[in-house]
């Protein structure tokens, strides 16, 4: 066959082309930007009107950014360095540090107490997180971390916080010794021993607690600052997921009356607005307490905002049971576990799992809404911007910088929490894709 | 198989309250509902001794007492003199038109930002995320406050636009923004233009009608008709006409500088602005991201499959996609309504005489109503989301796949 043509072709290439390069629309930067800018004209109309939002957005805050005055005891001291230039005047933020971040009566020399404690939540926090990654010994630190934080940040007697740590531990033990026979038996043992080391405890430490304790105590209503977010957000959020996991094991429960407390209780949380319910910690509960019994209004809050939570994270793992297989269910039931082994050992881990981006988005949320605390009168972050610092005479008028910085510092948080709650779930997957 | 006999009758112990499976629900219901009284009447003899002793009772005499303050926003006539249920009345008022503007807006920029957030444009993409992460990660109180003080801080007062040479003028002559608010022209009916806007109402169920029939007709015979512009046209025309053929009975009354302030028109407040705003762009990165994945859960084989069958992008959108979307992304939607309601009692933080700021504040702290005032404020918000979820339950029922 090949013989026969040889003759009637006159050329036939030996070797291989060298590859040339496509065209220049069609490679790199170009056809990147053909095919995502420009492919076609609504869609270059669209990119020019972004770019042209992006500029205008470029020129209106960059000069403001870059001018900006970081060192003036006051406006008008900032306004003279400005001399009329455009530029933020960030000198509030430094001259004001201390009391954006701890509020304005918290004592100066104390400062270094809840900036330990805040660093040590990173440390506390930690094993939670990553747990798959570091040893799970380190939880024993994430256990005793809220007890040393209450003590770092309000300070008073060393025993108070330790009496209340030992009576968890009494708890915990006399939970692990009977919880094997009987969950009714480790559930109650547990409370009455915690009751008894308590009870116990505050005798001796009203008998033996020194006139002046290592660190001076500091009362709650000198909490304020960016420091008041982190504590309301913190312990919210946290005493929030247990109740919330047994209002959501109430409400698919089959007994009818417990079931009906907890719809009722959750539904009546969810449907009025927070500022309703701080309302309630400002002005009503305390009508609500024995006479002469006198709550700070912090802890008040912190009750209110902690029933808050729990109705949506009840919700949300609600979502979670609902969503495992009914064969999970039935499982558990036919290898003859009760109601607590089956929840402990085979539902919940599954249904929580399936929930932590719901708990997280409540989590967020919630610490997004304790700048409302600034409504009651309370000088959290908002409060102190709005008030003490916005009504001074040194720095009234600084709105954006103040403004700009509170909004910057929940978004890192916030974007961070949810950066994180994005990972786990990655990390969590089990199913095979 | 021939004789069932009945287990053996039992007889009944006290410890089968506690072991036995069938007799132990009841006790530990009979616990809780125990305890839960026990509390109740706990915190319910606090209250009586507290009371008692502050020399207070419960009682909503001081709703039919006048109220003494004024309201700067009042939909109904309202003055100092009203009663307190006045006040909470126009306080509920404020407080729906708030959240009504809110919602409008909000579904519009969140559906406008979660298509744009799909959009093949990488720099579109790209700033709609920014948008959208921006905004969900900064409270609400903040976006409200920065919005406020937009309108109060670095808008001109109302004496900037004095003058032969004024610092500030109006938009197109008709429109004033300054700090006390936003002036806008206000529409003035003469008897006649009533029927103008009669026939405006007319036109809008002419156009749906028309595009039912259309519809309809395309389903039977297979013709189509055009649909686009003579909807477009059966809203404006007979308006229009009947507008210039009954001489014009529609005229708007422009806001002019009189005094300190500007009077005619109608103002809108800066706080009304704020909170409005501040919701709705706030609530809209929230839609965004609901839209999003509404039409991202649509699998990608309905898109192709319409695709094969023929239709264009657009009824692909709309025939196909969109109705699926929908039933995902109207149920998240409908709790961010109601969470725009909640949210709208943020309105205190910037003095919006809404239900918050008239009954639970100013008539709160005024008669010292505190449990009265708190509990009929739930109530009204308990009534609201009720409502709300009504709604959301029925639409639930309405689009729930029809299963076999």
């Amino acid at each position: 066959m090949s013989d026969m043509h040889q003759h009637s072709i006159r050329f036939v290439r030996e070797t291989m082309l060298p590859q040339a390069a496509p065209p220049v629309a069609e490679r790199g930067i170009v056809k990147w930007m053909r095919e995502n800018l420009f492919s076609n004209l609504a869609n270059s109309i669209l990119t020019l009107l972004a770019l042209l939002a992006v500029y205008y957005l470029a020129v209106e805050t960059l000069p403001w950014m870059l001018n900006g005055i970081w060192d003036a005891p006051s406006i008008r001291a900032c306004r003279e360095i400005l001399d009329g230039n455009v530029g933020g005047c960030f000198a509030v933020l430094t001259d004001r540090w201390n009391q954006l971040l701890f509020g304005f009566k918290y004592p100066s020399e104390e400062y270094w107490r809840p900036s330990l404690a805040f660093l040590l939540l990173f440390a506390a926090a930690a094993p939670v997180m990553f747990f798959k990654y570091l040893p799970g010994k380190l939880l024993i630190f994430t256990a005793i971390y809220p007890f040393l934080a209450y003590w770092l940040i309000w300070g008073g007697p060393f025993l108070a916080p330790v009496v209340a740590l030992l009576g968890f531990v009494a708890g915990y033990v006399v939970w692990n010794r009977f919880v094997t026979s009987s969950f009714a038996a480790g559930f109650f043992g547990a409370i009455a021993a915690a009751a008894v080391t308590w009870w116990l405890g505050g005798v001796i430490v009203d008998a033996v607690a020194p006139e002046n304790s290592l660190l001076p105590s500091v009362p709650s209503r000198d909490m304020g600052g960016f420091m008041l977010n982190m504590i309301l957000g913190v312990v919210c959020v946290s005493l929030s997921i247990p109740f919330g996991i047994a209002l959501a094991l109430g409400r698919q429960s089959s007994m009818p009356i417990i079931k009906w407390i907890c719809v009722i209780f959750i539904e009546f949380v969810r449907g009025v607005p927070l500022i309703t319910l701080l309302f309630v910690a400002n002005v009503v509960l305390a009508y609500f307490l024995p006479p002469g019994a006198t709550f700070d209004l912090i802890i008040r809050v912190i009750i209110m905002i902690t029933a808050f939570a729990s109705a949506y994270i009840a919700e949300v793992i609600r979502g979670g049971l609902a969503a495992l297989p009914r064969g999970q269910y039935e499982a558990a039931d036919s290898l003859g576990l009760d109601y607590p082994q089956a929840m402990r050992l085979i539902i919940l881990p599954q249904a929580l799992k399936i929930s932590i981006p719901g708990i997280v988005n409540v989590a967020v949320g919630l610490f997004k809404d304790t700048t409302l605390v600034s409504v009651i009168s309370m000088f959290d972050l908002v409060g102190m911007i709005r008030g003490p610092i916005l009504a001074s005479t040194d720095w009234n008028g600084v709105y954006w910088e103040l403004f700009g910085f509170a909004a910057l510092l929940f978004f890192v948080v916030c974007y961070g929490i949810s950066q994180y709650s994005q990972w786990l779930e990655r990390e969590l997957t089990t199913d095979h894709r | 198989m021939t004789t069932l006999t009945d287990p053996p009758k039992e007889q009944f112990r006290l410890s089968m309250l506690l072991n036995d499976t069938r007799y132990r629900s009841y006790t530990f219901q009979f616990i809780a509902l125990l305890l839960v009284i026990a509390l109740i009447a706990y915190l319910g003899s606090n209250l009586m001794q507290n009371l008692r002793a502050a020399g207070l009772n419960i009682s909503y005499q001081f709703l039919g007492e006048p109220s003494g303050y004024d309201i700067n926003q009042r939909p109904i006539p309202y003055d100092s003199q009203s009663t307190h249920m006045r006040a909470s009345i126009v306080g509920v008022l404020n407080t729906l038109i708030v959240a009504f503007l809110a919602c409008l807006t909000a579904t519009v920029i969140g559906v406008i930002a979660g298509v744009l957030r799909l959009s093949n444009n990488w720099l579109v993409r790209k700033l709609m995320a920014v948008y959208v992460e921006a905004f969900r990660n900064v409270p609400v109180l903040i976006w409200i406050l920065i919005i406020f003080t937009i309108m109060t801080a670095t808008l001109p007062a109302p004496r900037a636009f004095r003058g032969d040479d004024p610092e500030a003028s109006m938009l197109f002559g008709a429109v004033a923004f300054t700090n006390r608010g936003v002036y806008l022209p206000k529409p003035l009916l003469e008897p006649m233009g009533w029927v103008v806007l009669g026939i405006f109402v007319l036109s809008i169920f002419g156009a749906i009608w028309y595009r039912r029939y259309a519809t309809k007709l395309l389903y039977d015979t297979g013709r189509l008709l055009p649909m686009g512009w003579p909807t477009v046209a059966i809203l404006i025309l007979p308006a229009v006409l009947s507008y210039f053929i009954l001489g014009q009975p529609i005229a708007l009354e422009y806001p002019e500088l009189g005094g300190f302030n500007f009077s005619g028109g109608v103002q809108v407040l800066g706080s009304l602005i704020a909170l409005w705003f501040a919701l709705a762009i706030y609530t809209g990165a929230f839609i965004a991201e609901n839209v999003r994945a509404g039409i991202q859960a649509v699998s990608r084989g309905q898109t192709e499959a319409a695709a094969s069958l023929g239709l264009r992008p657009r009824r692909i959108m709309n025939l196909v996609v969109l109705p699926q979307a929908l039933r995902i992304i109207i149920p998240p939607l409908i709790s961010q309504y109601l969470n725009i309601t909640k949210n709208s009692s943020l309105a205190i933080a910037v003095g919006y005489m809404d239900i918050t700021g008239t009954l639970g504040g100013i008539t709160l702290n005024q008669t010292g109503r505190a449990i009265e005032a708190v509990l009929l404020l739930m109530l009204f918000y308990l009534t609201i989301s009720l409502i709300i979820s009504a709604v959301m339950n029925f639409y639930n029922n309405a689009v729930r796949l029809k299963e076999r």
